[in-house]
């Protein structure tokens, strides 16, 4: 046990066993982010998947929106602390959009308009584990929240669920992306605590 | 991009307080030693966890109040009204007691003092935090860098660093905004920051000026947004987000 804060009792524990350790529940939907939101038009919104051969495949809005979707319903964690159970989505799974391209990779760098990026292992993004979302609640996805589209891996921390998400690119080596290289941990399992590099 | 790559897991250490001030009825600086610090740049934030008799922790993320002192770190928390860690904090924490706090964390808010280039500050309430370490760094390092800080507060009163701020710094101009409640005698009535205020209060896009703007999420999206308009390079607008998603 931790060393104790005379007087501190904290309040009382939800012991929701749907929230990791650490994690507490927002009522809201914060927005963390590390410049301005990028506002992207729709009309010159592209979304490619390249590989590490440089095999790539690209879809325009009309044609992402085109795609088998789904509606799925999942809880968030962001690594300030704050978790969100039933979240409501739609989008199209990750795997839709690799298809048939052929790789070995192991990993994938998010990109995103704005510049962000996040680092991941490809194996995280198949089996219906990660989507393009582009419906938060019913609604277009708003800007402040990743809208256009953004990555959505919600078995991990919220910041590899790259907002305003324009792309994937297939590779061999696990590169850090954007917070990774700032300290934050390269995988980032919320029930592990995996916040910065090192835990 | 900058980065400041950390090795290693980060320790949680024990700090205890050492001393404390208040900042306004509702926020409270609060200083740690902290034996063994490593260091930190203006910027950066910390976890702290408190750890209840029965074993229950809470941690909370708290930006880094002043450059860094040895073992001694410093943080202001405001009081959010049922906030589980901010009202212990802020209340009955008291000289002596420990807590445990680990980082320092991020390393893309943070201005370095080798950096000449034009610095805009934007601080929405306790969004000053962060900020108010820059401007201190700059001091502390005879930095030359030309600062502009635009503060936004609802009312005097809830001016954080008052008697620091009002004294004047050579190469520092300070704008205080108010949303709510002018001070006594001052012309004009309260109202929000707009293109106006940056327009004037800020610096010129073509000046290669860093930004640095920090406060609650509503807050950040419009300053974003209107330095955007005023043609600033969004790489040169740097962000963080704290308080509730709406004010
Ligand atoms: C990078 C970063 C830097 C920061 N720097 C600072 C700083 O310098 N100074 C500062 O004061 N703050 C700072 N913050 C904010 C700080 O981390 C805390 O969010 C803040 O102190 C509130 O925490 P709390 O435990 O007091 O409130 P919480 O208990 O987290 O409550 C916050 C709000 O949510 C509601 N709420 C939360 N959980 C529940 C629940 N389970 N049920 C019902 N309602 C709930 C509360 O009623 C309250 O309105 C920073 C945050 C980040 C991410």
């Amino acid at each position: 046990m931790g060393v104790v804060t005379p007087g501190f009792t904290g309040r009382a524990h939800s012991g929701d066993p749907r929230l990791p350790p650490g994690q507490y529940l927002a009522r809201d939907f914060p927005v963390l982010s590390a410049g301005p939101t990028p506002r992207v038009r729709t009309d010159d919104w592209e979304f490619t998947v390249v590989t590490e051969s440089g095999e790539k495949r690209a879809w325009s809005w009309r044609e992402l929106l085109a795609l088998p979707s789904e509606k799925f319903t999942v809880d968030i964690h962001c690594v300030t602390q704050w978790s969100k159970l039933d979240t409501r989505w739609r989008g199209v799974r990750v795997e839709t959009l690799i298809g048939d391209l052929t790789t070995s990779a192991d990993y994938v760098m998010a990109r995103s308009y704005g510049g962000y990026t996040t680092n991941l292992p490809l194996a995280d993004l198949l089996d219906g584990q990660a989507w393009v979302a582009y419906e938060y609640n019913g609604k277009p996805l708003t800007p402040e929240h990743g809208g256009p589209a953004r990555l959505l891996v919600p078995h991990l921390y919220f910041w590899k669920s790259a907002k305003w998400v324009r792309g994937l690119q297939l590779t061999t080596k696990d590169d850090p992306g954007f917070w990774e290289t700032a300290g934050y941990h390269d995988y980032g399992d919320p029930w592990r605590e995996q916040r910065y590099q090192g835990d | 991009m900058a980065g400041t790559a950390v090795s290693g897991r980060l320790a949680w250490r024990v700090a205890r307080l050492a001393e404390a001030r208040v900042e306004t009825p509702t926020a409270r600086t609060l200083v740690f030693d902290i034996p063994g610090w490593p260091g930190h740049l203006a910027g950066q934030h910390v976890d702290v966890r408190l750890t209840a008799a029965d074993g229950y922790t809470a941690q909370r993320s708290y930006s880094l109040a002043a450059p860094a002192d040895g073992d001694r770190v410093e943080l202001t928390v405001q009081r959010v009204p049922d906030g589980e860690v901010s009202e212990h904090l802020t209340g009955r924490y008291a000289v002596g007691d420990p807590v445990e706090i680990r980082g320092p964390v991020g390393g893309w808010f943070v201005w370095r003092p080798a950096d000449p280039a034009p610095v805009l500050l934007v601080a929405g309430g306790s969004g000053i935090v962060p900020l108010m370490a820059m401007i201190r760094a700059r001091r502390a390092a005879g930095s030359k860098a030309l600062f502009r800080l635009v503060y936004s507060l609802r009312t005097p009163a809830e001016r954080y660093y008052a008697e620091e701020l009002r004294r004047p710094v050579a190469g520092l101009d300070v704008t205080y905004v108010y949303t709510r409640e002018l001070p006594e005698g001052q012309p004009g009535i309260p109202r929000r920051i707009g293109v106006a205020t940056l327009n004037t209060a800020g610096w010129p896009a073509d000046f290669g000026a860093t930004s640095y703007v920090c406060g609650p999420t509503g807050f950040v999206e419009t300053v974003a947004d209107i330095l955007l308009a005023l043609g600033h390079d969004p790489h040169t607008i740097r962000t963080e987000r704290f308080g509730p998603s709406r004010d």
